[in-house]
């Protein structure tokens, strides 16, 4: 599949007064048409800031993108300027933010803020913006939508404002949506509602979209490919199978053995010990060295370097150089694979 | 709506009648009788000014006496001012106070709203500086010296403007200019501040998430919503200077109300004290009522829903 997104090694340091703050540290990755990567990752690690540099959307200063491609159909984001990147900003990629509550204008009719992109990049006229609006909100599930877009957003519920944000995010019919952690700002039932919608807009649209979670369960929900990112850089990335059936960073383990399942309530949860390190000063060698309790003498000295695992699964560590000892996942995460490979037959059985 | 400002108007009526009463009591324990300065009078000649005046009676009747006349838009004879009614000496001197006061507030919130976004967009760059430098100026220095200055350069070394009175439109603006110093200030620094504030709000990053120039998301975005603060500092303040400053007023002798009032409170003018604490009071209380109707207008959160 074409490739509409590729990044190449990208870095993100903020400048602070204690020092530069590393944020991102050398990402690559990309996004192919109309495919859905999901970017896990605990607070603090970096996808946020990401996104966020690749719609050039992070403040600066004292944000700045260090170096790097952010290559959209060719062309590189990190080198256009603000007046380009106008251009770029909700018509090719768009964003759907974390916190309703907070990202829609309170001064605002919700109309006209669904409406502000439309008439700046596909240059409607009022009445005939106001139609397209109507179809969004039909589309994003908000019934009455003639009386609902004369309302201001206090007037709406959290799930609702959610729904509003969507639909300003697809009003242009973005390439590339980025979804900033849709679901975190909203109550569990609210959550499913809209995981349910974002499928469906991504079966109506093709848009390609970035979902960035610290949720796993969203994640195998939604997502085609996964890319796990640890203190600013991504450590594993392959498809939702490799990431979730043969995970072989010990950061994934940990990130799987910490997720609490339905099946099993008696098993004790994996925490991961210790903190995230901190990005103005990195640690030499593997950032997660200090956290794994598999980690050898050269994690503590060299970066490990991206192990290929098959053509979709890549990992950083050096469990996986040739010389490293053959190490078996802690049995809390295996027991965890075996039973989601087995729930999934399980539940595949079910439906034939 | 509509119920609300009738509600809000019998609140007005009901607090004008609680400062009315407590304004006349306060009076009434000023040291001294307006008659204090008057000496050469004998005995017998004060009784009968004070007899004339209704000062002999008992307090509570004069009390009595004084509301009844309210009541009936009558506020009493000046004593200084022989047979003039306070109303009529209010009236004349209310013209040139609220003139300054409407003008100075005017170019006030217009520059320093400027100025303050400005601040706000260059945030930390030359053009903050300098524009927080001039508020920091002009809150912190008395508006007496820029007069005194203004009037020396602009009006003598210049002579570009009258130096002082008041005979026509050029004259009020020196103390115009003065005036506008103190709310250009205020307004930079409560614009800047808020202004920051809302622009690092995440509905600002939807707005640029969604292509938005600049122009469009300070204007259409982050003006408004940072409107509320600078409104409840702006009311009260205009109040203060359309009723007169007794400095500027002095400097460039101007026939205001603010003069006026200190003069009757040195000479024990209970009419005319009592009517200007009265219009000062009424002139506060309205502002309020606007600039609550005005919330409402600018953060639809604070309209009142339809039919309440």
């Amino acid at each position: 599949m074409e490739k509409l997104l590729d990044v190449k090694n990208l870095h993100v340091s903020f400048d602070t007064y204690g020092g530069e703050v590393k944020a991102v540290r050398g990402v690559n990755f990309d996004v192919k048409k109309g495919e859905t990567l999901a970017i896990v990752g605990e607070s603090g690690s970096g996808k946020s800031v990401t996104t966020k540099a690749l719609m050039q959307l992070i403040p600066k200063p004292p944000g700045r993108i260090k170096e790097g491609e952010i290559l959209f159909e060719g062309r590189d984001l990190a080198q256009m300027n603000e007046k380009q990147m106008q251009r770029i900003r909700g018509k090719e990629i768009s964003m759907i933010f974390q916190d309703p509550m907070t990202s829609l204008n309170p001064t605002m009719k919700v109309g006209n803020q669904i409406m502000e992109g439309l008439i700046k990049h596909q240059k409607m006229n009022k009445s005939q913006a106001r139609k397209r609006v109507v179809e969004l909100l039909d589309l994003v599930g908000i019934p009455d939508a003639e009386n609902r877009m004369k309302q201001y957003p206090h007037q709406f519920s959290g799930g609702m404002r959610q729904r509003v944000v969507v639909a300003i995010a697809l009003a242009c019919n973005p390439k590339l949506l980025i979804a900033d952690e849709p679901t975190t700002a909203l109550d569990v039932t609210i959550q499913a509602q809209i995981l349910e919608l974002m499928k469906d807009i991504q079966k109506k649209t093709d848009s390609a979209t970035i979902f960035i979670t610290h949720d796993l369960g969203v994640v195998a929900n939604v997502a085609d490919r996964v890319a796990v990112m640890y203190a600013g850089k991504i450590v594993e990335i392959g498809t939702v199978d490799d990431i979730f059936y043969n995970p072989k960073h010990p950061y994934t383990w940990g990130l799987l053995g910490s997720m609490p399942s339905l099946e099993s309530s008696d098993e004790e949860l994996f925490a991961i010990p210790g903190t995230p390190p901190d990005l103005l000063h990195p640690p030499k060698g593997d950032a997660f060295a200090a956290r794994n309790r598999y980690a050898m003498q050269i994690d503590f000295e060299q970066e490990p370097p991206m192990f290929k695992v098959s053509d979709t699964h890549y990992a950083s560590t050096w469990l996986l150089h040739e010389n490293a000892p053959d190490i078996d996942p802690p049995a809390a995460v295996k027991k965890r694979m075996e039973g989601m490979a087995n729930s999934s037959s399980h539940s595949e059985g079910e439906r034939i | 709506m509509t119920r609300y400002i009738i509600q809000r108007l019998i609140y007005m009526v009901i607090t004008m009648f609680l400062i009315a009463t407590l304004t006349f009591f306060l009076m009434k324990f000023l040291p001294g009788t307006p008659l204090s300065a008057a000496d050469k009078l004998s005995e017998e000649q004060q009784a009968v000014v004070l007899e004339k005046y209704g000062l002999n009676d008992p307090v509570p009747v004069q009390y009595f006496n004084y509301m009844t006349n309210l009541v009936q838009g009558d506020l009493g004879i000046s004593f200084q001012f022989d047979n003039r009614e306070v109303t009529t000496i209010i009236m004349e001197r209310i013209g040139p106070s609220m003139q300054l006061g409407v003008q100075a507030m005017f170019i006030g919130t217009i520059i320093g709203i400027l100025l303050g976004l400005t601040s706000a967009i260059y945030h930390n760059g030359m053009l903050d500086y300098s524009s927080t430098f001039l508020a920091v100026l002009g809150q912190s220095i008395p508006s007496f010296v820029f007069a005194g200055l203004l009037q020396f350069f602009i009006g003598v070394k210049l002579g570009w403007l009258p130096v002082a009175l008041w005979e026509g439109w050029e004259y009020s603006i020196l103390p115009t200019i003065s005036l506008a110093i103190f709310p250009i200030a205020i307004a930079a620094r409560f614009m800047r501040t808020e202004m920051l504030e809302v622009m690092g709000s995440d509905y600002i990053v939807t707005a640029r998430a969604k292509g938005v120039n600049k122009f469009g998301v300070v204007f259409k975005h982050g003006f408004r919503n940072a409107l509320i603060p600078l409104i409840t500092v702006l009311g009260p303040l205009a109040v203060g200077l359309m009723t007169g400053t007794l400095v500027i007023e002095n400097i460039f002798a101007v026939p205001g109300i603010g003069e006026q009032f200190v003069k009757a409170i040195n000479m024990n003018d209970f009419p005319i004290i009592m009517g200007t604490t009265l219009l000062i009071a009424f002139l506060f209380i309205f502002i309020i009522l606007v600039i609550d109707l005005l919330y409402g207008v600018i953060d639809p959160r604070i309209r009142l829903a339809e039919g309440e």
